[in-house]
């Protein structure tokens, strides 16, 4: 099963590689990971998506909470949490196909960022998943290339918020 | 600043570990850390062992931070010399070993660009550090070694690592050492929580066949004397891990010896048929476990540790309980104390004899040897329990192969911090250094390092670091002739197939060479010479080496193949080919 994983790290040299690192050597996998400020200046937000056990994850999360940079550990919860990602699609687009994209774009929010003599990119914000119907439905017109920042997330403001881990059993 | 000295880096590293009352560090100087070195020269209480590899230097900081249950230092310089230090720094995390290890680092403009003697050592060890800082301001310096040290020690112990590039040894700095850390990530736990503890304690009280399984955490967690209050006041079989060996009295009445590949059959039996199993501080690690899906089937887990990683890691804990094991234990006992009030009452009588009835089934035996036969290991182990038996005043290390087994198999352990052996990551050529390092911390006491000849000649260089700091250690080496414990395996299971393992009985000739770096040498042949060579080099109050030539077909058993069910355990079986 999929999760994703928010982490609150110190702004300080190398924290991030200690996180993926300790990934790599415990052998998870990680599918995405976006790292990005956060509302203090002295703190950074990695989000990972990783495919794996439930009892891997809380491995993960424990394994995590010891690295001395890492301040808080949750996992976002599907339904609890908002997740975007932000896609940049560069679509082979000949002057005849243009309006059918342009008019696919339309249903995704996505926008044109760029356009050229037989190619367009588009900017599209969504659910990650959003993101994939997207890319699919474009595919057959031929994607040149594609850049995708990975997803970040937040647990919503009602409801509960993301558990906090801290594994104090 | 008030309170404060104007100094350069390199001093501010001394004055910090003054700060933190170490007394002695251990290491190798070179470019990269001159100006640390120079500051030392120019005065400093902090005594300072010079090792003849940094590799030693790491292991004999371990060997003072498990005599001494204080954190241990090594210095290195940068590139080979910091790279020397990964193996000890790998061993200290698999070991959970209290290690600050400082290391120089080139120029601070000078990294990256692979400058002479460059390696980016954080990088390199970043997987085996619990934390590791690169300085970049010498402002920050106090406060890194600060929290270096508080970091080494709290929670489960672990190595960490000050890299500290020349020119920021240099720098000056208004220095104070700083009477907090400010770590806002780490906060290890503090208190076990009263429910599990509550719950611990009931299942406990009601348990018939119960075993506390005790780690080394029982020893870094100093809960050596609540363990034995527990264990008496419920009457509670005690077995004890590799690392985890002297944490209880190895000649109690409720110690039940060492679970795991080479433990006593009757260890793992109890360990195996038990009905409640209570892990403190230890981690069901491959070697003791065997076969996972088949170590103690049918027993319910009480797993005790200060790292909440550790719960459920590898076997499902149904009462966890994550804290510091002092504080836990005590609780637990506290709270069986108020059961007993109440009326309740230990129930392990009938599950104690079981276990002594298989003790006395499967005893530890081996055949002697005869006529002129090769003395066999085993006697060696058994002479040197005999010559240190009444005696709470000697620390034993070891190598890594049949001799470190022997030695956990036939040296009674009674005191905390009286065995030390490199038990996870199995490191040969441990105990050499690690015994320096004991000596160093504990002067009084007689430092016995029980060594393969192969692990001898891994780091016996360090013979000359004894002699010369006047640390003196006993080494008792059995020597085989070989890398026996690859030996034995490859007779076991490559169809006695020998790869690579003869290293031969005569070269080097261990009394020469333990002469050659000042020592008392000593050849031991058969055993009528065993007990007065023994004697001689426990009393010498010089180093000694003790050649023990002893049988290179003699193996460890018994034996839990790797990845087989620890209940099904290959027997010794003796000459005439019975089982034993
Ligand atoms: C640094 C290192 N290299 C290789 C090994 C693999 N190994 C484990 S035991 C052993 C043989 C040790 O030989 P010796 O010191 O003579 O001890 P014995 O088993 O003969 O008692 C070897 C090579 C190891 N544990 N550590
Ligand atoms: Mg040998």
């Amino acid at each position: 099963m999929k999760h994703t994983v928010s982490v609150l790290v110190e702004n300080k040299p190398g924290a991030l590689a200690r996180v993926s690192t300790m990934f790599a050597r415990r052998g998870f996998n990680i599918e995405s990971l976006s790292v990005g400020p956060t509302e203090r200046n002295d703190v950074s937000r990695i989000t990972l998506r990783v495919d794996c056990e439930r009892h891997s994850i809380e491995q993960i999360e424990k394994q995590m909470h010891k690295l001395v940079n890492v301040l808080r550990v949750s996992e976002l919860e599907p339904g609890e949490a908002i997740e975007r990602e932000l896609a940049l699609i560069k679509v082979h687009a000949p002057a005849d196909k243009r309006h059918e994209l342009v008019a696919l774009g339309e249903v995704f929010h996505a926008r044109v960022a760029d356009l050229g003599a037989d190619a367009m990119i588009f900017e599209v914000v969504g659910s990650p998943e959003e993101l994939d119907s997207f890319e699919e439905l474009v595919r057959p017109y031929g994607v040149k290339e594609m850049a995708r920042t990975g997803r970040i997330g937040l647990g919503r403001t009602s409801a509960t918020a993301p558990t906090p881990r801290k594994h104090h059993v | 600043m008030s309170g404060s000295k104007k100094m350069v880096g390199a001093d501010a590293v001394l004055r910090s570990l003054e700060a933190e009352g170490v007394e002695t560090v251990f290491g190798i100087p070179g470019g990269a850390i001159l100006p640390i070195y120079d500051a030392m020269a120019r005065g400093t209480t902090v005594r300072h062992v010079l090792a003849r590899h940094e590799q030693g230097g790491g292991h004999m900081a371990q060997g003072f931070a498990r005599a001494s249950g204080k954190v241990g230092v090594a210095f290195a310089t940068s590139g080979p010399g910091a790279t020397n230090l990964v193996t000890p720094i790998a061993d200290a995390w698999m070991d959970s070993t209290p290690l600050v290890c400082i290391t120089g680092q080139v120029r601070s403009n000078l990294i990256g660009t692979d400058a002479f003697q460059e390696c980016d050592i954080t990088g390199v060890t970043m997987p085996i550090v619990k934390h590791s800082w690169l300085v970049q301001d010498v402002e920050e310096l106090p406060s890194i070694m600060k929290a270096a040290f508080h970091v080494a020690s709290t929670g489960r112990c672990g190595p960490v690592l000050v890299d500290i590039p020349r020119d920021i040894q240099e720098a000056a700095l208004d220095f104070k050492y700083p009477d907090s850390v400010d770590l806002p990530g780490w906060k290890p736990p503090t208190k076990g929580h009263p429910r599990q503890i509550k719950e611990a304690a009931t299942r406990i009280a009601a348990a018939e066949k119960v075993v506390l399984y005790v780690g080394g955490g029982t020893l870094n967690g100093d809960a050596v004397k609540e363990i034995k209050e527990l264990a008496e006041l419920w009457r509670i079989p005690v077995v004890t891990t590799l690392m985890g060996k002297g944490a209880f009295p190895e000649t109690h009445e409720l110690f039940m010896g060492w679970p795991g590949m080479h433990g006593p059959k009757w260890s793992n039996y109890a360990v195996n048929k038990s009905e409640l199993l209570v892990a403190v501080g230890a981690r069901f690690d491959d070697r003791v476990t065997g076969k996972l899906s088949a170590f103690a089937p049918g027993a319910d887990i009480i797993h005790l540790d200060i790292d909440s990683a550790e719960i459920s890691k590898l076997r499902h804990a149904d009462v966890p309980v994550v804290g510091p094991l002092k504080q836990i234990l005590h609780d637990i006992t506290g709270e069986l104390r108020k059961l007993q009030s109440a009326g309740a009452t230990s129930r392990t009588e009938p599950w104690l004899r079981q276990i002594r009835e298989w003790r006395d089934e499967f005893p530890l035996r081996y055949t002697k040897a005869s006529g002129g036969d090769f003395m066999k290991p085993q006697t060696v182990l058994e002479a040197l329990q005999a010559q240190t038996a009444d005696r709470d005043d000697v620390i034993f290390t070891t190598g890594v192969g049949q001799h470190q087994m022997w030695a956990m198999q036939y040296l009674l352990c009674n005191q905390p911090r009286s065995f030390i052996t490199s038990g996870g990551l199995g490191t040969m050529g441990f105990g050499i250094p690690s015994a320096v390092g004991a000596k160093a911390a504990r002067p009084d006491a007689t430092v016995v390092c029980v060594d393969g000849d192969g692990c001898f000649q891994m780091t016996c260089q360090e013979l000359a670091t004894a002699s010369l700091e006047k640390l003196p250690i006993v080494v008792v080496l059995v020597n085989n002739g070989y890398l026996g414990m690859v030996h034995q395996w490859q007779n076991l299971f490559f169809e006695e197939r020998r790869s690579q393992v003869h290293l031969t009985h005569q070269v080097p000739d261990y009394q020469m060479l333990a002469e050659a770096y000042g020592a008392a040498g000593f050849t031991v042949t058969n055993e009528d010479e065993l007990e007065a060579a023994l004697s001689e080099a426990l009393t010498c109050g010089r180093t000694a080496v003790v050649d023990c030539r002893v049988d290179p077909a003699e193996g460890v058993y018994p034996m839990i193949p790797a990845g087989a069910a620890a209940i099904d355990m290959l027997e010794y079986q003796d000459p005439q080919g019975a089982m034993a």
